[in-house]
């Protein structure tokens, strides 16, 4: 264990009694007390989640916005500067994703990156062999940050007692520089759950003692610190796409269904030619969400098949939705079999379970 | 965490009650614990034969799936119903109303190779 990371609010983890496990190489709290307890109170009240894990990538100079515009699918230029951001897709040339990210543009010469945990280092490696001018620097500063997510419907009535930054003014998915709790912080009104909330990034030596205030001072809207699995299951609910499951390196944002973030009339980015062939072509496959029509649980990697037993694509995620009571999952199916209704079959230990592709988000997105 | 004495383990965490050749099977705390909240169970109809150290059944909870396996050979003879539409009982009650079904043993001498609760509670610390 002793070659884990620890985030700085790995202490305050273990005050608490977090069931502790490895993710992606990170020593993190899966549950503090019980993941469906945990998801419902982020529905109902508030969940603070330590995503420290997540990693920060910063792009400084002149020529900051040019240099990221070729690596994103997002067009950046849209983006109002200091207070827009984007969640957008980080290519290879033949379509695949290297990651999902979120764009902050803090300023006309300085972006700010928030990664996946476990690509962070791939990331950083990937924009560095990219780099061809001196007019940028590039700086991996995920050790700066403590990035705590409050979300939940009292999310900001949480908030506002550790600020005087209007809170109200940053809309659903804009952000601010200001202060909580007297620290300077990014305050992004962002989240993975679907409710609303803000994430914040702390700097490092601030955040384990904000963890601490944040959970005393929430007691009254019946805050409860949430871990990893609470923060799985809410987005599955959402049908958000975690890397590595619904997103990878052989898995394009058209097929998964995010061709909302790619932007093919900006001017060339990586991945772009590759992504064109494919909406012209058609996708071989396509992200669907399926409920259960009969009990058991479906998992990542097991087969879907269609009614008349022909193998049609696979599980990529799967939980018991806390909110419906009924077992979720996400999957990739042929086209032909993506309509909402369509009937198919998940393979369950070797038993054939009924399915039905559904309607997503799962669960009413409330931000 | 608490293991009844009156119990009989296996190192797989399933527990194993012995009435006159009839055994009641359950998992342990130590076992629900580590699970987090059950929502799914598979067991064997009432009539299966079951073998000893072989899986006789499924428990999952919302992050991880997990085989049962028998503590003894024998035939199912009782499963308990309300654990299907609620196996969080499991979480609240192991070794009471959580338990999972009832075998009438076909060879009573594998009993002799369950784990005491000092053996289990000894394996569990370590």
């Amino acid at each position: 264990m002793t070659d884990l990371k620890k985030t700085p609010l790995h202490e305050n983890h273990l005050r608490l009694n977090a069931r502790m496990v490895d993710f992606g190489g990170w020593h993190m709290p899966v549950q503090y007390t019980s993941i469906i307890e945990e998801h419902v109170n982020t529905r109902t009240h508030i969940g603070l989640f330590d995503v420290s894990h997540m990693g920060e990538i910063e792009i400084k100079g002149k020529d900051a916005f040019s240099f990221i515009q070729q690596l994103v699918t997002q067009d950046v230029s849209k983006a109002k500067v200091g207070e827009q951001i984007q969640y957008s897709l980080m290519c290879y040339p033949e379509g695949g994703v290297v990651d999902d990210i979120l764009i902050y543009p803090l300023s006309t010469e300085h972006i700010f990156l928030c990664v996946n945990a476990s690509n962070t280092d791939k990331d950083f490696e990937w924009i560095t062999s990219h780099k061809t001018t001196q007019n940028i620097t590039l700086k991996n500063s995920s050790s700066e940050y403590v990035q705590i997510a409050i979300q939940g419907p009292k999310a900001k009535e949480l908030l506002v007692l550790f600020t005087s930054t209007d809170l109200s003014k940053i809309k659903y998915y804009r952000f601010t520089q200001g202060k909580v709790s007297n620290i300077s912080m990014i305050i992004s009104r962002t989240g993975y759950t679907g409710e609303d909330g803000f994430e914040l990034y702390v700097p490092s030596q601030y955040g384990s003692t904000l963890w601490d205030d944040l959970l005393e001072k929430g007691q009254k809207f019946q805050i409860k610190p949430c871990g990893l699995g609470a923060r799985d299951t809410l987005r599955v609910e959402m049908k958000y796409p975690l890397y590595g499951h619904e997103l990878s390196q052989t898995i394009t944002p058209l097929e998964a269904d995010l061709s909302w973030t790619v932007k093919f009339s900006k001017p060339n980015f990586i991945g772009k030619k590759a992504l064109m062939d494919q909406q012209t072509q058609g996708i071989p496959r396509k992200s669907v969400g399926f409920e259960l029509l009969e009990p058991g649980i479906a998992r990542q990697g097991y087969p879907l098949y269609s009614l008349q037993n022909e193998p049609i694509g696979e599980v990529t995620s799967g939980t018991l939705s806390p909110t419906l009571n009924k077992a979720i999952g996400i999957g990739f199916v042929k086209p032909t079999f993506s309509t909402i209704g369509q009937e198919l079959y998940v393979e369950i230990r070797g038993k054939k379970v009924k399915a039905k592709v559904v309607q997503t988000p799962f669960v009413t997105r409330h931000k | 965490m608490n293991f009844p004495e009156t119990l009989l383990y296996t190192k797989d965490h399933e527990w194993a009650l012995n009435k006159n050749g009839t055994v009641t099977v359950g998992i342990t705390a130590f076992a629900q614990d580590q699970l987090g909240d059950i929502v799914y169970l598979e067991l064997p109809k009432v009539g299966t034969t079951l073998e000893k150290g072989k899986t006789f059944g499924v428990v999952e909870s919302v992050k991880a799936v997990s085989d049962l396996y028998s503590p003894v050979s024998g035939e199912v003879v009782k499963m308990n119903d309300p654990l299907k539409n609620s196996p969080d009982i499991i979480n609240k009650d192991p070794y009471d109303k959580g338990w999972m079904i009832e075998v009438k043993v076909s060879n009573p001498q594998e009993l002799k190779d369950l784990l005491t609760q000092e053996q289990y509670q000894k394996l569990v610390a370590s």
